[in-house]
């Protein structure tokens, strides 16, 4: 196992820039999950580690060691993708053992088919070992394709996206399984998707690239509590945060265009009465409540069971709100609700940056 | 989709067999035609009008094979017995088997035919060799002005090849390349290259390039990713190229009727050329022809499936 260092890592592809300036650090053994919307870079960044695609500048370390000018093969890592990794023409158990047959690796066929047969009981597709590949479902390819990458043991896991053509109950049951798996191997794992909820429930940290830059590193909850940016704030979280424009009125948020004047805590001293801000609150810090200081008319109700998501309108803005399943509302109806005055996050509103960072 | 069946489809069905039925008899006609006339006796073969229903025998074809003389006198009675059946045949026909030490000596039909497979096989090895080689470089690489490159090779086909016999058949003189096998090769390869990249270069653009990064991932070389995820992907475009390839080259008329003489001569000059000796003997250029169709036949028998996928690739592939 090993760690990984990104160091001012540009790619440009002809005139585009994929990523640019990338500072990336994984510790060894951690599930880093690399979180961005389509294009930001995320399979350029795990081919570059791989070794397929070579940075523009910048350099890539594998434990301590430039791996610039290494070959593929020797960079030792595992890559499993959304689609196409399994060999059709093969059964499963000739893509497991199909690693372990490389020349490089020099090992004989008691070893593969014993190793084969560890990685197949764990990931439970012992039973598919002679099947064609092109004829499984879709989850159990996935498997076989993680499986190809555990049968040998790689210093990294780099993992785009196995999960995301998946249907959404099998996504959540592998989503646990790839988890426990990588805790039980100890595994550094880079795992890039663009399903923030896999991002909250698997990573150690989470790395939030746009664009291809990345706008911040952290824990889940670091990054959910104190995004550092509108942009974080709106990536993590379903539904996201609520950003409200407005301004600062003898300690009060003053958000104009809703009509709204919400109690909220000290604001940073950067904060200026008067400038324009950015009020981010995440739709569980809202409650409906008798007395309270806001009016608002529900839009929209989407029932999830254990809560409920309401969308609602005050004046010309639209936000969400989480409650209980209980709560009595109605569409249309007006309702008095407050905020959670403590976990209100100040942004500029100019450059969306989080008024209290760093 | 199989149990409900329109009106339309139900008078349609017939009818197409029909029209299909008539396609392929007129097609076949000529096959027909010549494959009859191979096995006909000499005297049944130019009749008119034709002579449809036959006592068929083989004698064109030891005919073919043969180096044969008019019979000035009649064999004896035991030397014809002694003969064997084939022999017998020719002794019939007025004409004795030329011998040499005893053996009888081939006529020059089996060592064209021989130089035909040669030059065709080779050929064909070798332009769909270096075609999927480098249809792979191609498709993979960055190829700085692939499209230019690409573009150029196909130009290659433009003009009519015969456009240029004369300052080919220059050149190959010079070279000492005429009436030589290694010449039609080189001839032939050239022809095939070209259209061998453009053909491979689709199937192996078809192939996700990531089933090779996989590979290489998995701790492959390059080379080790070609041979065993790329070349079994592609056997489907490799088989139809090669049947196209081989086509080509064993079907080639004019540079070889301009380009060989003797020793490296193949069966399509060959085979019209034996109709300028005397009385031309139809029977036994229908023979030859015959003969020469059959590995075409079979090569394209061998490899129909792959035949059938290939030409219709991307239309009905999943
Ligand atoms: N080989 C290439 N040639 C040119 N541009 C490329 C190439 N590969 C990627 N790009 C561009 O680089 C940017 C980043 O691509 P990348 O595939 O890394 O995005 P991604 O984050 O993985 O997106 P997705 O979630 O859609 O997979 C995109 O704008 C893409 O068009
Ligand atoms: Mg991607």
């Amino acid at each position: 196992m090993a760690n990984i260092a990104l160091k001012g890592v540009t790619k440009r592809f002809g005139n585009l820039t994929a990523l640019k300036d990338l500072d990336l650090e994984i510790t060894d053994g951690e599930f880093f999950v690399l979180l961005g919307r389509t294009g930001a870079g995320k399979t350029t960044t795990l081919r570059m580690i791989a070794g397929l695609e070579e940075p523009t500048s910048g350099q890539i370390f594998i434990d301590g060691q430039d791996v610039g000018d290494w070959g593929v093969a020797e960079r030792d890592v595992a890559l499993v993708l959304q689609q196409y990794s399994l060999y059709p023409r093969y059964t499963v158990r000739e893509n497991l053992a199909f690693p372990l047959k490389s020349p490089i690796r020099r090992l004989d066929a008691a070893t593969i088919a014993q190793q084969v047969e560890r990685a197949a009981k764990t990931l439970r597709i012992d039973h598919l070992l002679d099947r064609k590949v092109d004829k499984l479902s879709g989850g159990e390819m996935q498997r076989v394709s993680i499986g190809r990458a555990i049968v040998r043991n790689p210093r990294v896991f780099l993992m785009d996206e196995p999960l995301s053509a998946l249907d959404a109950k099998l996504r959540e049951a592998l989503r646990t399984e790839l988890k426990n798996l990588q805790v039980n191997l100890g595994a550094t794992f880079l795992f890039v998707t663009h399903d923030q909820v896999e991002a909250m429930s698997m990573a150690d940290h989470i790395g939030v690239l746009n664009e291809g830059q990345l706008v911040q590193t952290g824990t889940p909850h670091e990054v959910y509590n104190h995004p550092l940016n509108t942009f974080v704030a709106q990536s993590v979280g379903s539904p996201p945060m609520n950003l409200l424009a407005g301004k600062l009125d003898k300690g009060k948020a003053l958000i104009a265009e809703a009509g709204l004047a919400m109690p909220c805590r000290a604001a940073p001293a950067q904060a200026n009465a008067g400038s324009s801000l950015v009020f981010g609150v995440r739709p569980e810090d809202i409650s409906l409540e008798a007395d309270a200081p806001g009016e608002a008319r529900i839009y929209d109700i989407e029932n999830h069971g254990v809560e409920k998501i309401l969308t609602m309108r005050a004046g010309e803005t639209t936000f969400a709100a989480t409650v209980a399943a209980n709560s009595q509302v109605a569409i249309d109806e007006t309702v008095r609700f407050a905020w959670n005055p403590d976990k209100i996050v100040f942004f500029d509103g100019e450059t969306g940056n989080n008024l209290q960072a760093g | 989709m199989a149990a409900v069946t329109s009106r339309a489809q139900r008078i349609g069905r017939p009818v197409s067999i029909i029209a299909i039925l008539l396609v392929t008899a007129i097609f076949l006609f000529p096959i027909y035609w010549i494959g009859s006339t191979a096995f006909k006796p000499r005297n049944v073969a130019t009749s008119v009008p034709p002579t449809v229903f036959f006592q068929p025998e083989i004698t064109p074809f030891v005919k073919l094979f043969t180096k044969r003389a008019q019979l000035r006198e009649q064999p004896t009675q035991e030397e014809y017995d002694a003969a064997p059946w084939w022999e017998q045949a020719i002794y019939d026909g007025g004409e004795r088997v030329i011998k040499a030490r005893g053996e009888p000596l081939l006529s020059q039909y089996p060592s064209r035919f021989i130089n035909s497979l040669i030059v065709s096989v080779v050929s064909t090895v070798l332009a769909v060799g270096m075609g999927t080689l480098t249809a792979y470089g191609f498709s993979r690489f960055r190829v700085p002005g692939a499209d230019d490159w690409l573009f150029f090779i196909l130009s290659t086909r433009m003009l009519p090849p015969v456009v240029v016999a004369i300052p080919m058949f220059l050149m190959y003189r010079t070279f000492g390349l005429t009436d030589t096998h290694v010449g039609l090769i080189i001839l032939y390869t050239a022809f095939n290259l070209s259209f061998a990249v453009w053909l491979m270069r689709g199937f192996i653009d078809e192939i996700p390039k990531e089933y090779e990064e996989a590979a290489l991932v998995d701790g492959y070389t390059r080379i080790q990713a070609f041979y065993k995820i790329v070349l079994p992907e592609s056997v489907t475009g490799i088989a139809a190229t090669s049947i196209f390839s081989f086509i080509i080259a064993w079907n080639e008329y004019a540079f070889a009727l301009i380009m060989t003489t003797r020793r490296a001569q193949t069966a399509p000059p060959f085979i019209p050329s034996q109709i300028g000796s005397g009385l031309p003997e139809w029977t036994v250029i229908a023979a030859g022809t015959v003969l020469f169709l059959l590995p075409v036949a079979i090569f394209t028998f061998l490899l129909r499936n792959h035949l059938l996928r290939g030409v219709t690739f991307g239309a009905i592939r999943k």
